[in-house]
């Protein structure tokens, strides 16, 4: 039975699963009866909240994600000095001072993380640096996700030959050294502007992380694909590409997102692995992995050059880790190994 | 199995060469040359370097003759950088530095890795369980470029008990914080895996038909239980060649190792164009023969994998 033989419009005869429980609600409403449903993600949010490391982890990156959106302009607001301003007075023999240190020795609320080689605020570092960080990590995760999501369902969708080469082109991709053509394309390519070392630092993690993503889903859709919510989209004639996108994906959501969630974390440390080795994030731009570099060539003399961004970039993979296995267990309860 | 084994090697040789081309191809279409610095070199000479290196051929005939070098005689050509050495020596010479440390370090990972997850396991939701996985957290989320140096500050620049850097030979003290620093994530993966492993053993049927029969709670555990618990930790091997690898790659770094990781970044820094198509293609070759070993060591000790 073939879908495009008979080209219905799908949308006046087809029902999708999130309408029929809406009218299912309705329905109990009129007969008189009360009745709250539980949905799959208001269990799941409150299963989350039970766990405490969860919530702990929620709540860190909730805290760090703003203080770096924000931090650097309240900074500049409330001390008048931006990430990448250097003092000019030349008096003294160092300008790396350590955390609530002023110029003088004399204990200062103006730097709590000290002051890196050249003078500069180390908080406005770190947070700015936070700035790009968690962007490379969700903008990256949202590649892989597009691309991983598509990937995965098509394969599953359409099974058979099709279905074999794709999973056969990612066994190949999986077993490739990655992170080392990585860094030659970012390497060969160095580009002249910081920006386009970033985009370019975009398409190399995204391109790489997909292919877990891709195996998730269509896991999920060989087992959904023959259920008979599926079959009746089919039978009333409703379009392949909107079976699949419409009808598959959205229920596929639950390991995706904690996949994803799990994804940002290691995004985030690949990328600054790249610009630990210095391959990523240019100057003036900076990442925790960046800021991490510059500490290490101070480490015996300023140790808190690398010590703040090192345990901030930690606490953050942290929590993050944190949150990803207590959506886990949240949305998926059966899923709890490893 | 066997047919398995040579379709797996059939499938390697086509990746390698796939590999190869890539990063050849990465190199080809970068701007620039190798030989172009800040200042423009004067025709002639350049016209010299050229020829010399078969650049001014077309671009097929210089990817015929790279690939073919490689194919018949395994011959990766002259470092352009390190003058006089060929790529052949510097990888022999470099690899026994970053297969020293990454054994050792994997070994390290296994034994406490195993240990610490098997206690979690059995004592599941005490405080031995919580924080040894807190603990394991925290190994997964500390990045190792972050531990490292932070190793060094505590025994190197203050208890001044072990040398911060350097390679000097194979059974050294210098060996232990590189070693130790590679090992945490590992450890911590493996320990969260034998753990999530052992729990679901614990309760299966098996142990407990071991236990009806009277063994003793130690040959229940090392005997019967391990064997089935430690699976997820053997097909974490393959992924964990590939970290290792790139771990490697920092550990050299930091600790100024003269591995293949080290020589790997300084090539492509320098656009050591022959030195970075060697080293590619070994780590390539390497990963894939590894990753096959462990998949057939994962068909002899569960007898439910059967590869067809």
């Amino acid at each position: 039975m073939s879908t495009e033989k008979n080209p219905q419009p799908d949308d006046l005869i087809h029902i999708p699963p999130e309408m029929a429980i809406a009218e299912a609600d309705v329905r109990s409403e009129e007969a008189g009866e009360v009745v709250h449903g539980t949905s799959l993600w208001r269990d799941a949010w409150r299963r989350l909240l039970k766990n405490k490391l969860a919530v702990f982890g929620l709540v860190v990156v909730l805290i760090v994600t703003i203080a770096s959106i924000f931090g650097p302009t309240v900074i500049k607001a409330a001390f008048g000095f931006t990430p990448d301003y250097i003092p000019t007075n030349d008096q003294q023999l160092t300008r790396s001072f350590p955390p609530f240190t002023g110029p003088n020795g004399e204990f200062s609320w103006l730097h709590p993380m000290g002051t890196d080689n050249a003078g500069r605020d180390q908080l406005a570092r770190v947070l700015q640096g936070g700035q790009i960080s968690l962007f490379v990590g969700i903008l990256a995760t949202l590649v892989s996700l597009v691309i991983g999501v598509s990937y995965g369902a098509i394969s599953g969708y359409f099974g058979g030959r099709l279905d074999n080469v794709m999973m056969r082109i990612v066994d190949v991709l999986y077993s490739l050294p990655y992170v080392i053509v990585v860094i030659v394309l970012l390497s060969m390519f160095r580009s002249q502007t910081p920006r386009g070392q970033l985009i370019l630092l975009f398409v190399a993690l995204g391109s790489i992380s997909w292919l877990t993503m891709a195996r998730i889903v269509r896991g999920q859709v060989l087992s959904l694909k023959n259920q008979e919510f599926v079959v009746a989209a089919r039978a009333t004639g409703v379009s392949t590409t909107r079976i699949i996108f419409r009808h598959l994906v959205p229920n596929t959501l639950g390991p995706v997102i904690v996949y994803a969630t799990l994804t940002i974390p290691q995004i985030m440390l690949t990328e600054a692995f790249l610009s630990f080795l210095g391959f990523g994030v240019q100057a003036p731009l900076a990442s925790w992995g960046s800021l991490a570099a510059d500490g290490i060539q101070n480490i015996a003399i300023f140790p808190w050059q690398l010590i703040f961004p090192g345990a901030t970039m930690a606490l953050t993979l942290f929590s993050l880790n944190f949150l990803g296995d207590g959506l886990r267990d949240a949305l998926d309860p059966q899923m709890r190994t490893v | 199995m066997l047919r398995f084994i040579l379709r797996r090697l059939l499938v390697t040789i086509p990746t390698v060469l796939v590999v190869i081309s890539i990063t050849w191809v990465l190199i080809k279409l970068a701007p620039g040359n190798f030989y172009s610095g800040e200042k423009r070199l004067p025709p002639a000479i350049e016209k010299n370097i050229r020829e010399k290196y078969g650049l001014d051929k077309p671009w097929y005939q210089q990817y015929g003759k790279t690939m073919w070098t490689i194919v018949r005689h395994l011959d990766f050509g002259t470092s352009l950088r390190y003058e006089g050495q060929s790529v052949n020596t510097i990888i022999e010479r470099s690899l026994p530095v970053s297969a020293a440390v990454g054994i050792l370090a994997y070994l390290l990972a296994l034994i406490v890795g195993i240990t610490v997850g098997s206690i979690a396991a059995l004592k599941q939701n005490t405080r031995w369980d919580y924080s040894s996985m807190a603990l394991a957290m925290l190994g997964i989320s500390v990045p190792n470029f972050v531990l490292g140096p932070v190793l060094v500050l505590i025994f190197s620049l203050s208890l001044y008990w072990l040398p911060p850097s350097r390679w000097e030979g194979f059974p050294s003290r210098n060996l232990i914080l590189p070693v130790l620093t590679l090992a945490a994530i590992h450890m911590a993966y493996i320990a969260r895996l034998t753990r999530a492993g052992m729990l679901e053993v614990l309760r299966s049927d098996y142990i407990r038909t071991a236990r009806a029969k009277g063994l003793s709670e130690r040959d229940v555990v090392i005997r019967h239980a391990l064997r089935g618990g430690l699976m997820p930790v053997i097909s974490y091997t393959g992924p964990a060649l590939a970290f290792l690898l790139t771990g490697t790659v920092v550990v050299e770094r930091i600790f100024a190792l003269p591995g293949l990781g080290n020589y790997f970044i300084q090539a492509s820094l320098n656009r050591d164009e022959p030195l970075i198509i060697g080293i590619v293609a070994f780590i390539a070759i390497a990963l894939l023969v590894l990753n096959l070993l462990v998949d057939i060591a994962y068909a002899f000790l569960d007898p439910r994998v059967r590869y067809n």
